[in-house]
């Protein structure tokens, strides 16, 4: 069974139709790209997933459980993170508290507990401690030590991408939804978090979706790659085969002119 | 690439910077109409009773003899946060406070031939001879327009000196000027304490007997205080503040816990020397400290604009009076607020419960909304609560505007704790700020604390971590609500009668400059916020230290929020975090800075 399954999602705004009856699913432990022009729709399906957007017609299958018109903070307590396409962070939180707050809703102690310091808070706070310190090390000594306690406005572009992505981690979800995880970085930049999306599957055993415009990465990463144009979505397979494919070539780069008789 | 991060200029290398005549004009201009302003609204007037120096210096001459002095600094001092730097300060930070000085005192002198020729006191009561006869020291009018230019050139002079002279001079001189001023102003404390130490000659000798210091007392404590800022630390306050986080736990810890004790033994000790004007304005700081640290969480950690925060404290009021008058217009219980029996805490938690309650009332219509919507629905809220209170439909249960009299004290066992004693109520105030302070410590750094701060960082992106953003809205202002409710309880047991008209949204407004002018976010920032406004300057309804400022009280607050907003916008005692925040850029820039040091040096991180 697919771990989303998604039938013929529909989502307008006015007159334009961001999303127009789409199909799509994902299997379990898959790195599936999404690719298409801009304004094709792919940032507005992602929204559509997790609930910021609630879909006009069709429905919205997460291991079995129908989560369209759910809102956002019940989808990620089901399992589905995000990250953003202009990063977000909470930039004056340090880097660890950042990675804290993500666990919110795998943790539960109340007001009660916190104001009596009990010992299952005390417990609770450590571990929740120790996680993002977990989840942290899975970037090397990126965000490491002396990191941990600076504020995120202070990181690098990268790595306050890496602190994104760290962020969706921690809220221990199965599927990861990545929009354009490396805008903006440089060729070596790149090729890192390349090898890093596909550790999130094969070591952390995360089912990953990409927004990518970067193609190096949508090749190197993809076990299938999606291609939305105006909401729909115009091919699908691997990425030798939708590279190649006649419609695609005509949404990035246009029809050729017709030739006419004058 | 070190190359390009060498900054610094050989200063004596570059000409002396011109003065800056349009800018001299524009501050002397200006300083001449704050002056004119000052006199007219009559501060001048009414701050002559209280005396500085007996009997030559008075709150009213300080109150425009500043003007020139700051004016006079600003106009030599031009603005230097970017570009390369300046030349040595000299010549012309003093010539360019001298002419301000005298463009301000010729713009005075001719306000006071305009009020002598012309008499306004029907239409601007303050506007008359009695002004006249103050500004002009009874030396007729040219000799005392002579005296106001050439002092307040004077004053603009030492105003451009102020930033010629080194540091630790312009430090102790500012100390001196600060000291007198202080002690001349805390009268009222100071004689209360030696009284109560009894150890009265030290007041008698320092205060003349008609108020203010005396010419010899003066010369002592400004010399004292001036010998104080000389030697104290350059660092500033936020620095050591920064170098205390960076010390070791346990040292921390341990230093931590001797500053909690000291300020506990204090709070316990105090009051017993102290007097009962003293412990009012104590007590009402107390009041306004417990609403401060609600509203510092719904405003400062969660950032709602929660603009009818009043209506919690007048619910809290209200039910104690329903629940212990005899005069309550339908149902009298009378118990009493004895924390002993059951009936105290029986209504401690019906107070609780039913702020809660109209937390949630008020909140989850709100929840939804965002920013300035949420501050225009609060602010709507809170005067419907008000005028519910107001109205006929509820003059049955709550009394109208005749509200609910005779409140019975609150008690401990057999003591009876009197609204009217101020020291008994002092204690038990101070009892439920503690309690307070305890519980907006441990929540802020805590699951719920953390979700806070996400909320107010970017809420869709709260959403998307899995926070439950309209449930951690509605739990901050529950929270928030209760606390302003015990205020109420202890406001209504204290005064021993309610009122609509104590509940106005002014109050709301007062409690938000207490939290901003403090600091957002900030536990001791609230503290400090409120002993500023509410024990210095005085509440809505509430005397401060400075009973003269009453009726510019609001003028006073609003300068204050202004030149905070400029000049420290993260408040007098900040979070840190708030402090990063407002100061990103430099920090963010030093962060680069340094990283692109470390890069060039070949260390990468």
């Amino acid at each position: 069974m697919p771990v989303l399954e998604i039938v013929d999602l529909k989502k307008g705004f006015g007159g334009v139709q961001a999303l127009d009856g789409l199909d799509f699913h994902v299997d379990k432990e898959e790195i599936v790209s999404v690719i298409g022009p801009n304004g094709a729709g792919k940032t507005s399906f992602f929204n559509t997933i997790t609930g910021y957007f609630s879909p006009d017609e069709g429905r919205i299958l997460f291991n079995g459980i129908d989560i369209s018109g759910h809102q956002p903070h019940e989808i990620t307590e089901l399992g589905i993170a995000r990250t953003f396409q202009n990063v977000r962070l909470f930039p004056n939180m340090t880097v660890l508290e950042n990675v804290m707050v993500a666990q919110h809703c795998r943790s539960k102690t109340g007001i009660f507990g916190t104001l009596l310091n009990t010992r299952s808070f005390k417990r609770e706070e450590a571990e929740i401690e120790a996680n993002a310190k977990d989840v942290l090390a899975f970037f090397g000594e990126r965000l490491k030590g002396y990191r941990w306690d600076q504020p995120a406005y202070v990181l690098s572009y990268a790595n306050r991408r890496r602190l994104e992505i760290a962020r969706a981690m921690a809220t221990f979800p199965e599927l990861i939804l990545l929009d354009e995880p490396t805008a903006g970085m440089n060729p070596k930049e790149t090729a890192e978090l390349t090898d890093l999306i596909r550790q999130l599957r094969d070591d952390k055993g995360f089912t990953v979706v990409l927004i990518e415009h970067e193609m190096r990465v949508v090749r190197d990463v993809s076990d299938r790659v999606v291609v939305l144009d105006h909401g729909v979505k115009i091919a699908e397979g691997d990425y030798e085969t939708v590279s190649h494919d006649p419609d695609v070539i005509e949404a990035y780069l246009g029809r050729p002119a017709e030739k006419t008789d004058e | 690439m070190t190359q390009s991060l060498e900054r610094s200029v050989d200063v004596e290398e570059l000409p002396p910077n011109p003065v800056d005549w349009s800018r001299v004009q524009k501050w002397g201009a200006l300083g001449g109409l704050t002056m004119s302003f000052v006199a007219a609204i009559g501060m001048v007037t009414a701050l002559d009773a209280r005396i500085i120096i007996s009997p030559w210096l008075t709150m009213g001459f300080v109150s425009v003899g500043w003007i020139p002095l700051v004016y006079g600094s600003i106009a030599g001092n031009e603005p230097s946060e970017q570009g390369p730097a300046r030349a040595v300060e000299g010549e012309r930070e003093l010539v360019s406070g001298l002419v301000a000085g005298l463009l301000s005192g010729l713009f005075f002198a001719l306000f006071i031939v305009l009020i002598d020729a012309v008499d306004f006191t029907d239409i601007f009561g303050r506007l008359g001879p009695r002004l006249v006869e103050l500004l002009t020291f009874g030396k007729g009018l040219a000799a005392a327009s002579a005296m106001w230019i050439i002092g307040s050139g004077l004053l603009g002079l030492a105003g451009g000196a102020v930033s010629v002279v080194p540091r630790k001079v312009r430090k102790a001189l500012a100390y001196g000027i600060a000291g007198v001023l202080l002690v001349a102003l805390m009268e009222i404390i100071v004689t209360d304490i030696t009284q109560g130490l009894r150890i009265e000659f030290l007041s008698d000798w320092i205060y003349a007997l008609n108020g203010g210091l005396t010419n010899q007392s003066a010369l002592v404590v400004g010399l004292l205080s001036a010998v104080l800022g000389w030697r104290s630390s350059d660092q500033t306050l936020t620095e050591r503040r920064q170098a205390r986080m960076q010390l070791d736990p346990d040292v921390r810890f341990r230093k931590n816990a001797i500053a909690i004790a000291i300020t506990i033994l204090a709070v316990i000790f105090l009051p017993m020397i102290l007097g009962g004007l003293t412990n009012e304005l104590l007590a009402n700081v107390g009041l306004f400290v417990l609403m401060g640290l609600g509203l510092n969480i719904v405003v400062g950690s969660a950032g709602l604009l929660d603009l009818g925060y009043v209506a919690f404290f007048a619910v809290g009021a209200y039910l104690t009076a329903v629940l212990t008058s005899p005069f309550s217009p339908s149902w009298a219980p009378e118990l009493t607020l004895n924390f002993l029996s059951w009936e105290g805490w029986v209504i401690l938690g019906i107070v609780l419960i039913a702020a809660a309650l109209a937390g949630i009332f008020v909140g989850t219509p709100v929840v939804r909304l965002r920013g300035d919507y949420l501050a225009i629905v609060t602010l709507g809220f809170g005067e419907i609560i008000r005028i519910l209170f107001l109205s006929d439909w509820f003059a049955p249960y709550f009394g109208g505007a005749q509200g609910i009299t005779q409140i019975p004290s609150a008690a401990l066992g057999p003591v009876e704790i009197r609204g009217t004693s101020s020291q008994a109520m002092f204690y038990l105030i101070s009892v439920f700020v503690g309690i307070a302070i305890y519980v907006a410590w441990r929540l802020q750094r805590s699951r719920a604390g953390r979700a806070w701060t996400a909320l107010r960082e970017d809420e869709d992106v709260a959403e998307a971590m899995g926070i439950n953003t309209a449930a951690i809205k509605l739990t901050a202002f529950v929270t928030g609500a209760m606390f302003a409710s015990m205020a109420g309880m202890l406001f209504a047991v204290k005064v021993g009668s309610v009122f609509p008209n104590s509940f106005k949204l002014l109050v709301s407004i007062v409690i938000l400059v207490i939290v901003i002018v403090g600091g957002m976010g900030s536990i001791p920032g609230v503290i400090v916020g409120a002993v500023v406004l509410i024990g210095i300057l005085g509440g809505p309804t509430q005397p401060g230290l400075l009973q003269e400022f009453g009726e510019f009280k609001l003028l006073v607050y609003g300068v204050i929020l202004v030149v905070m907003m400029l000049k420290r916008p993260e408040g007098l005692w900040p979070s840190l975090r708030r402090q990063r925040e407002l100061h990103q850029d430099e920090i963010g820039q030093d962060a680069w800075l340094q990283l692109e040091q470390g890069a060039a040096e070949g260390t990468d991180s």
